[in-house]
């Protein structure tokens, strides 16, 4: 229904790393959390970065979004370099962070208003609503919402922007385990309809495998490229197919957990 | 829809024509007061005894309806079913009162009014205590307006600039502390009429506990609500006005709440020292008359005033903070 609006599929756009190390100063001593991490990322792609909790991804995230910029090397989307958050890259954190003093609507229409657009473009909120199915909810404040709720809400206040880029920080990670299943899929739906690039953060192997058509394996801090793993499944996806059991055995094996398998 | 429709008649069936026995046993005390008032001789001579056991008789009449009516009367029977045990508690007091001051002299006079004492000021005084009163809400009203908006403005400029906070963070903390009365002798000279001089200490205590309230609220704003907004295009104005302000408004009414409780004490000085008019001065004037129920009743309308704006600002908060319900009970 509304992937079929021509307008809401922008092509997603390219990302390139180039040679990014970062480091943070922690009370005058450097923490190295990045170190040379080169990467690209092809238009419309779902790019998944898998690593042990702490290593630096969502840092890598921060970057791109243009939240923080790099100690060294360079971060371009379509050729043009990052330097401040733009509304056509968008983030979305692991807590929804809706703004408690507005209801759905209202936190939806955020990034319209704050672009000065709402007047004219005013339809886009109503059809992001209806594309995280949370039609009937608009008059809803956030703390009314459960937990998968607020991050549909989320989802939806980045994706009214129309962005190129979704950068996803784990946003599955607070939720229950079947919402996470539910939304998991929902997130395919959502990526497919919308022709975006996708990059999500996750530490969950089975959740990078089941979205990502390439999941890039980090190693711990300062963060490292170890493995760049081709996800060569159609979607839908099943979650007992016996590829992503393999893919699942590899990805371990290159987290250094090869004895729990 | 139809879970609203069951709710309200769950609420409505049992309370069907129940009697309030509790506002009846209410409007029972009030007609003993009554009776207290007109059989048991007065110590001396005291005025206006019939009309205050008509005016009593009128409270207990009206709750004998109240309580054989029940719920069928509708808000006011709601009313009267929850506040039944006042009901009764004042018209006991009614009558105690009566003894102790009227009937007994326990508690002396002049110094304790008799209840007939004080419903003669409110029947004839009652054009001077309303003038009063207006004036006295009128001078408040202008200077919380004042300061309120100053503190405001002070507490988002720390709150949101190192310079202003560099520059107003000592001045705050070295001269907010200082009660805005002390400043009462100085202020009277250097403004043109007493009045402006009120207007100028009342905005200058609000302004205090709204300012710190205001910038400890921009202080506390989750970082990542900046960070959302920035990414979805956000400018520096939408960031002040659509974020910090938003997410510090709880924290500047609690600001608000405790510079309105301050006003009315400089208020209250201000009027007695200086300023010609309201119920400071009321009081005040009652005093050198030695006249003790004026004073009461000057208390007793003051009592109402402030209350009253509190219970105001309690209802605009809730009103403007809607948001937070559930969230945030206090």
């Amino acid at each position: 229904m509304v992937a079929a609006s021509p307008k809401i599929a922008p092509a997603g756009s390219d990302i390139s790393i180039r040679a990014v190390s970062h480091r943070f100063d922690l009370e005058g001593a450097p923490l190295p959390v990045l170190d040379d991490v080169s990467l690209q990322i092809e238009p419309g792609s779902f790019v998944a970065l898998l690593g042990p909790s702490g290593c630096g991804k969502s840092t890598l995230l921060r970057l791109v979004a243009g939240l923080d910029h790099p100690s060294a090397g360079e971060i371009t989307v379509d050729g043009d370099p990052v330097a401040d958050p733009d509304p056509s890259r968008i983030l979305v954190f692991q807590d929804p962070t809706l703004f408690p003093w507005r209801n759905v609507r209202a936190n939806v229409a955020l990034g319209l208003e704050a672009q000065g657009i709402l007047k004219s473009e005013g339809g886009r909120v109503d059809d992001a609503i209806r594309l995280v199915g949370l039609d009937g909810f608009d008059r809803a404040y956030p703390h009314q919402l459960s937990g998968g709720m607020a991050q549909r809400v989320a989802l939806a206040r980045a994706l009214v922007n129309r962005p190129d880029v979704l950068l996803l920080d784990e946003p599955l990670g607070k939720l229950d385990s079947l919402t996470r299943l539910a939304m998991q899929t929902e997130l395919v739906r959502l990526w497919q309809q919308s022709g975006l690039t996708a990059v999500l953060v996750t530490h969950d192997v089975e959740e990078a495998l089941f979205l990502a058509q390439r999941v890039i394996v980090l190693g711990p801090r300062p963060a490292r490229i170890v493995a760049d793993l081709q996800v060569d499944l159609p979607y839908p996806r099943h979650r007992g197919d016996p590829r992503l059991a393999e893919l699942r055995h590899e990805a371990l094996r290159h987290l250094g957990l090869e004895a729990s398998w | 829809m139809t879970t609203i429709d069951i709710e309200a008649e769950i609420r409505a069936e049992p309370s069907q024509a129940v009697v309030q026995r509790v506002t009846l046993l209410a409007s029972l005390g009030w007609i003993g007061a009554v009776a207290i008032l007109l059989f048991w001789p007065d110590l001396t001579f005291q005025p206006l005894v019939r009309e205050l056991a008509l005016f009593w008789s009128a409270v207990a009449a009206a709750l004998v309806l109240l309580g054989l009516g029940g719920n069928r009367l509708g808000r006011l029977g709601r009313w009267s079913a929850s506040r039944g045990p006042w009901l009764l508690a004042i018209g006991l007091g009614a009558a105690l009162w009566t003894v102790l001051t009227a009937k007994t002299g326990i508690l002396p006079q002049p110094f304790f009014p008799t209840p007939q004492a004080m419903l003669e000021v409110f029947l004839y005084d009652w054009p001077k205590i309303l003038y009063s009163a207006s004036f006295s809400v009128w001078l408040l009203a202008r200077g919380f307006f004042f300061g309120a908006i100053a503190g405001f403005l002070i507490g988002i400029g720390m709150g949101w600039s190192r310079a202003v906070s560099y520059w107003a963070t000592p001045l705050l903390r070295y001269v907010g502390p200082l009660p805005a009365t002390a400043w009462l002798p100085l202020a009277f000279f250097i403004f043109p009429t007493s009045g402006s001089a009120s207007v100028f200490l009342i905005a200058f205590s609000t302004a205090f506990p709204v300012a710190v309230l205001t910038w400890s609220g921009i202080a506390s704003v989750n970082r990542d609500y900046y960070e959302i907004a920035r990414t979805l295009g956000a400018s520096p104005l939408f960031l002040i006005t659509r974020v910090a302000i938003p997410a510090a408004l709880p924290h500047v009414f609690v600001g608000l709440f405790m510079g309105l409780s301050t006003s009315f004490a400089v208020l209250v000085v201000a009027e007695m020292l200086g300023v010609e008019a309201g119920l400071g001065w009321y009081l005040q004037w009652a005093q050198g008359w030695a006249a003790y129920a004026n004073m009461y009743a000057a208390l007793f309308v003051m009592a109402a005033m402030c209350s009253g704006l509190i219970t105001l600002l309690f209802r605009i908060r809730d009103r403007v903070l809607v948001w937070q319900k559930g969230v945030v009970r206090w």
